[in-house]
């Protein structure tokens, strides 16, 4: 493997609390070191990135890799290309695939297919067999194949006892649970955010309070159990002001928010005339939450940012409201879209230097993942990013085999240009290497 | 020329009062050919009409059905069966279908909110909505506010109350746009576990006083109440919605002497409106059905009249 | 498209005397007002067919039948239109059957009015005769159709426009001849 000295970068690495521009050295796939004025060894490639911005590789905690099961929607191949395309070097892969991802026998499965993949994945295992919410699924035997987290997302845990006994359980083998928060009786038959718009359109609505109710169960449930507890893709203001107060308490949760939610809201789903590329779960809000969401990740209640990448085939998605799956695509539009935030200065108080800590550190530490950091000696996984570069978001080019975005045809500024993982570059001018 | 510039009648929500203007001045002058002892006239000869319902009915079906007949189109009816609509292939084949038939026009009724507008954007055809789930049901509030501007000479700064299930109802939606576009005020009446979350975005003040309600009202306009609203736990029973809720002629005993009564049928007697009020001198509910022809007849002149650029 | 004054063909007078004369052929040609209904034809029609009206009743004191038609429903170009015309009512508040109809109208040029016309009457019954009454026949004709009466006949390039104005919609009482002038 030729090493690569990457010059005149300005290099970014939140774990150390590092922005600089300085020059880095990868060496037999290991960060060798961050210098100025580095010679580069002989045989060398050399990588100038003069008025570009170097980070640690990024990581997104939440994607749907639809493998096993649902390959025609996306598989571990073109999922992680998808993820080396969008600047990511590492994802963290939910269990509700077909089979469900709740033995050890499929957390094993993940990893020999993602071997050799364009970025690292790391495998969630379910909370519960079958996703069902009745029995514990076998977390220590998963623990040991690989799991890094439990969770039965895409839908909530309804029993209190349930996620009082797995929380209480993870915390002997030091595994966090992620929970998706959503009261099922208060949100069924839902298909957007309850409120004005859902109104107007005629649509079933989940109200606010089924994901408040749900958190705000969990979070009395996380005060007597010990053991860590992740939120997924935290929605409303009220969510935000109920981590606010359990952080305030010194609980230790944490939790992510999705590009998505922090851009848009429901008033899209009524001027899309119903496209189902605006159907999620949870639902798009309103701007009032929007706005909180923003507020909660610059005062660091929410840790982290993540895509919940949720591929659909076209198919799938073309048809009426109530009958299109939720999800949308994510790996190939959250860094350009989070990015084009930063450079537009619309958020107040957004910088870089906090958005890769919240696409690379953070993650890194709420997972407990080796990644996330530019420290010497640590595996070369890295991004290199253009924050000067003009992205249009353009579905038909993209690695993922999915199309569904309601972001299609938006002009940004900000986009990666090489993805390195393990020293070896896995994408070039959005392309991946192979 | 005043013509209607738009493909589909997907809702009166982007309609302007220009717009229904022409739409109800048209009907008026296509309830005279109903009349004729042949009722039939050859505007349409040779235009291709589909009517797409996967929901049963029998009013708006007929009425379509006649219309396209009196304006001599041709016109085939299909009736999508709800459980073949599960995975929502039929409607995406449906689509190409229609394509390929060379249809020009599609009603069509489906349980879907936006299914309309769907099918809208995946057609060329014009698409008329003929009530999708609980967002819209156009032609319903255009014969609503014949009925009315026929029998009161006016719609502006009339008093309207709908009474019952707002939520889940699509004739109340075309209704409370449609209306209050036309100037009327128009308020709704009924227990708040059938009103729309966040009501204040249609701009209508809300009673749960039915008495209080129908005060000076010059018409009251009750909704169809559907059991399954009782069974998925929005009220208790039939018997104490019809006691708090049903409009009677106790109910109504203060109102005004020329008040119309409305209903968008079929009527669950005894329940949201008692018979004595449904038969009686101040009902319009017949006056509504015959409406009815007339508007989808307009509506069909003004979609297909003309070339389509 | 500028259009010019060309001539005026007819003046209030030549009308009044076009439309008398008229009526005395009804009269005579069809022995009486018995059997007689008048229909007029949206637009200008309708105003004629009742000066047509007071002037058979100056002959002839009788209650004749009267008709409003609006043949918008019943023309041939609908589909080669972009905007569709404006759809009015049509009013034929008696039965046509076994009545010698006199269609009234103010310019008869295509024929193709009448064809609709004519279209629409058999829909309301079937009457003994149906009789085309017009204040200006223009020529031009695309159909087989003539007028049974004519005020006046006035040939016409069909460069030209032929403009019928009465005093009830139009604030004057004549007919006008104008050309069609390119910019």
């Amino acid at each position: 493997m030729k090493p690569i000295l990457i010059t005149g970068g300005r290099v970014i690495d939140p774990s150390q609390n590092f922005d600089e521009t300085a020059d880095l050295l990868i060496k037999d796939g290991i960060i060798e070191k961050v210098e100025k004025g580095i010679k580069p060894p002989s045989g060398a490639e050399v990588i100038d990135a003069d008025g570009l911005v170097v980070t640690p590789g990024l990581i997104d905690i939440h994607v749907h890799l639809r493998d096993p099961g649902q390959e025609y929607k996306e598989d571990i191949k073109s999922g992680t290309r998808a993820a080396a395309a969008g600047g990511f070097t590492a994802v963290a892969a939910m269990a509700n695939t077909s089979p469900v991802g709740d033995d050890p026998s499929m957390i094993r499965y993940v990893l020999d297919a993602a071997a050799g993949a364009s970025a690292r994945v790391y495998p969630i295992g379910a909370l519960t067999k079958g996703l069902e919410g009745k029995e514990m699924a076998e977390l220590g035997r998963m623990k040991k194949a690989g799991a890094v987290a439990f969770s039965d997302d895409g839908k909530p845990v309804s029993s209190g006892t349930m996620m009082r006994n797995a929380l209480q359980y993870s915390s002997g083998i030091s595994a966090p649970v992620i929970a998706h928060e959503e009261e099922p009786t208060l949100a069924a038959g839902g298909m957007m955010h309850e409120g004005s718009v859902s109104s107007l359109l005629g649509l079933k609505g989940m109200p606010a309070a089924a994901e408040e109710a749900m958190l705000a169960r969990d979070l009395m449930i996380f005060k007597i159990t010990g053991g860590r507890l992740h939120i997924a893709h935290v929605s409303t203001a009220g969510s935000v002001e109920l981590l606010r107060r359990a952080r305030a308490e010194g609980l230790p949760v944490t939790s992510e928010v999705t590009p998505h939610h922090l851009l848009i809201t429901d008033r899209l789903v009524k001027n899309s005339g119903y496209s189902t590329s605006t159907k999620v779960n949870p639902p798009l809000r309103t701007e009032q939450d929007r706005q909180a969401l923003w507020e909660g990740l610059l005062d660091g209640t929410i840790d982290a940012i993540a895509s919940d990448h949720a591929p659909h085939h076209t198919d799938d998605k073309d048809m009426e409201y109530d009958f299109a799956p939720f999800g949308i695509a994510g790996l190939e539009t959250t860094l350009p879209l989070m990015l084009d935030e930063v450079k537009s200065g619309r958020v107040k108080n957004f910088t870089l230097p906090m958005l890769i800590e919240k696409l690379s550190s953070a993650p890194a530490r709420i997972f407990n993942l080796p990644g996330g950091t530019l420290q010497a000696g640590s595996p070369a996984d890295l991004t290199i990013i253009d924050p000067e570069r003009t992205f249009i978001i353009n579905p038909d080019t993209w690695q993922s085999k999915s199309r569904n975005t309601p972001f299609g045809g938006r002009r940004l500024m900000g986009a990666p240009v090489y993805t390195i993982l393990g020293g070896k570059i896995t994408m070039e001018e959005g392309v991946p290497t192979e | 020329m005043q013509t209607l510039r738009r493909k589909d009648i997907l809702g009166l929500e982007e309609m302007s009062a220009e717009e229904i203007t022409l739409i109800l001045e048209t009907a008026r002058s296509m309830r005279e050919i109903m009349q004729r002892k042949i009722k039939k006239v050859p505007t349409l000869r040779g235009r291709s009409v589909l009517n797409l319902f996967y929901e049963p009915s029998t009013r708006t079906k007929a009425s379509f059905e006649l219309a396209q007949k009196y304006m001599s189109s041709d016109a085939v009816s299909v009736a999508g069966s709800s459980s073949s609509l599960v995975k929502g292939e039929t409607l995406k084949d449906t689509v190409r279908n229609v394509e390929v038939m060379g249809v020009e026009c599609v009603i069509m009724r489906h349980p879907v909110s936006g299914s309309s507008h769907y099918l809208a954007r995946s057609v060329e055809a014009s698409v008329i909505n003929a009530g999708d789930g609980m967002h819209e049901h156009p032609t319903q509030g255009l014969l609503d506010m014949f009925t009315i501007w026929e029998n009161k000479g006016r719609l502006e700064e009339l008093k309207v109350v709908i009474v019952g299930d707002i939520r889940h109802s699509r004739v109340a939606r075309s209704n409370l746009w449609g209306l209050q576009k036309m100037g009327a005020e128009v308020m709704v009446a009924g227990p708040p576990t059938l009103m729309p979350p966040d009501l204040n975005v249609f701009g209508v003040k809300h009673f749960t006083d039915i008495e209080e309600a129908v005060e000076d009202a010059d018409v009251v306009m009750a909704l169809r109440l559907q059991k399954e609203r009782q069974e998925g736990g929005l009220f208790p029973s039939m018997r104490e919605y019809a006691e708090l809720y049903g409009l009677n002629a106790k109910r109504l005993a203060h109102a005004k002497e020329d008040m119309l009564i409305m209903h968008p049928g079929p009527i669950n007697r005894g329940i949201e409106l008692s018979s004595e009020l449904a038969d009686g001198p101040r009902s319009v509910v017949m006056d509504q059905v015959a409406a009815g022809v007339a508007v989808r007849m307009a509506l069909l002149y003004l979609l297909l009249g003309g070339t389509k650029e | 498209m500028a259009l010019k004054h060309k001539a005026t063909v007819m003046d209030e007078k030549g009308m009044q005397q076009a439309l008398r004369r008229i009526a005395h052929e009804i009269v005579e040609r069809n022995k009486g007002l018995r059997r007689i209904a008048l229909i007029g034809i949206r637009k200008r029609g309708v105003p004629l067919a009742r000066r047509l009206q007071a002037y058979l009743n100056e002959i002839e004191e009788f209650d004749i039948p009267f008709g409003i038609l609006d043949i918008t429903l019943y023309r041939d170009d609908l589909s080669q239109r972009q905007d569709q015309p404006e759809v009015h009512t049509t009013d034929v508040p008696f039965d046509l059957t076994d009545k010698n109809v006199i269609l009234v109208d103010d310019v008869l040029f295509t024929g193709r009015t009448v064809r609709a016309a004519m279209d629409a009457m058999v829909d309301f019954g079937r009457p003994a005769s149906i009789q085309l009454a017009v204040l200006v026949d223009r020529g031009h004709r695309e159909l087989p159709i003539r007028a049974d009466y004519v005020g006046k006949n006035v040939p016409s390039s069909r460069n030209e426009l032929v403009e019928v104005r009465i005093q009830d919609l139009d604030q004057a009482e004549q007919v006008d001849i104008l050309e069609k002038a390119p910019e």
